[in-house]
């Protein structure tokens, strides 16, 4: 099972610069366990105290994963999750 | 219609339906024309009631200096604003939004100070915090955290939609500020059961993300995400093709962040056919194609547009 991580610009000193790395997961939990355990130290910038960082968004397939089920959503083979920074608008 | 003045015009925009882009007769999509207020967007709404709940206050008083964090729309509508009513205006505004904003700024007497386009409207309102705290004379309305914000949805847009179209079942807006889908979705929630509310959220090229830290994000005070429904992300090119494909089939000419909007609410329409559930999907069209003409939003391949777009707040 493959699933499309896209990582954002600041994070992809973990990844060796890549935007975007295949991962594993039944869920985002598992997934995030999966990237830390080819990309040390990136799950400690996206989770703390067991829940997404407060200005980290992290989409599946485009729709934000807090509404969704947060790091429980289950993911799909062929899903593409993006992590993003949250900005401002308006 | 007849009023006292041009301020006092604000509002009352007119909801249109899009019977070609509507997937089936019980499945609609209707557009808020937002675009039809007095400098072209929606901001004139919360504009004007920001300024009057401060007057009332007793902040703001003739010849005060209004300070205020904007990638555009926003500063314009106080512009007009603050033009007739006598007070002096400065926007901080990020350097990478397009020149007709400024223009038009520029036309209503407001000052502009530049932010770095790295961060986007981040950044803009950090350098307008810092600004407000060594200018304590200067009255920031802070459109992300200002109550008078959402209110003037809760008590302008939403009624107006409620009224127009009583069998409303989703609401499809852009997510800058918050405040269009925070008054909109509470007055909607109290009144329609079972009613979603929608975010579009735009998702900008990388420039914009570039430098931000994950830990210095920002989120407008405004923000209560119980209000919403769900949240989606669109990409300039979603946004890109949906605001040509409103002007192609519905002769709707709107700024690219419609686009999005028009994006997320077509997805949840569909949704709603694949369930065989009648649906009447209303989205917000935030402010006319007008003020992006400079960026190439509209010529050319998709592709070229979007190249032109990156980098570029569009929102």
């Amino acid at each position: 099972m493959a699933i499309e991580v896209r990582i954002p610009t600041i994070l992809r000193n973990y990844t060796d610069g890549a935007k975007a790395v295949s991962a594993q997961g039944a869920t985002l939990e598992e997934l995030i366990s999966d990237l830390e355990s080819h990309h040390p130290g990136i799950k400690d910038r996206l989770v703390d105290q067991g829940a997404l960082r407060r200005f980290v968004n992290v989409y599946l397939n485009d729709e934000d994963v807090r509404f969704l089920g947060g790091l429980g959503t289950p993911l799909s083979d062929g899903d593409t999750v993006t992590v993003l920074p949250a900005v401002a608008g308006g | 219609m007849r009023f006292d003045s041009l301020i006092d015009s604000v509002g009352r925009t007119p909801l249109v339906g899009l019977p070609r882009l509507s997937p089936s007769a019980d499945v609609r999509v209707w557009a808020k024309l937002e675009d039809r207020n007095p400098t072209g967007s929606i901001k004139d709404r919360p504009a004007l009631w920001m300024i009057q709940e401060a007057e009332k206050d007793g902040l703001l008083t003739p010849g005060c200096t209004i300070l205020e964090p904007t990638s555009g729309n926003t500063g314009i509508s106080l512009a007009m604003s603050a033009k007739l009513k006598g007070y002096k205006l400065i926007c901080v505004m990020p350097e990478n939004t397009s020149e007709e904003r400024r223009q038009l700024l520029r036309m209503w007497g407001a000052k502009i100070i530049s932010s770095p386009a790295a961060g986007g409207s981040n950044e803009a309102v950090r350098v307008a915090k810092e600004l407000a705290a060594q200018n304590p004379s200067w009255v920031m309305l802070y459109q992300y955290g200002n109550p008078a914000n959402w209110r003037s949805h809760y008590e302008s847009t939403g009624p107006e939609i409620l009224e127009d179209l009583p069998t409303v079942t989703h609401f499809v807006a852009g997510l800058g500020t918050t405040g269009t889908l925070m008054g909109v979705g509470r007055f909607l929630r109290e009144r329609v059961p079972g009613v979603q509310i929608v975010a579009a959220e735009p998702r900008y090229g990388e420039l914009v993300y570039g430098l931000r830290n994950v830990d210095e994000g920002f989120i407008p005070e405004l923000y209560d995400e119980s209000v919403l429904t769900t949240r989606f992300s669109v990409g300039s090119a979603d946004a890109l093709r949906r605001t040509r494909e409103l002007l192609a089939s519905e002769g709707i000419f709107a700024g690219v962040s419609t686009g999005a909007a028009l994006h997320a609410a077509l997805g949840v329409a569909a949704k709603a056919v694949k369930a065989g559930e009648r649906a009447d999907v209303v989205f917000v069209v935030a402010d006319g194609g007008w003020k992006y003409l400079s960026t190439g939003a509209y010529e050319g391949t998709l592709e070229e547009a979007e190249e032109r777009l990156e980098g570029q707040l569009w929102a």
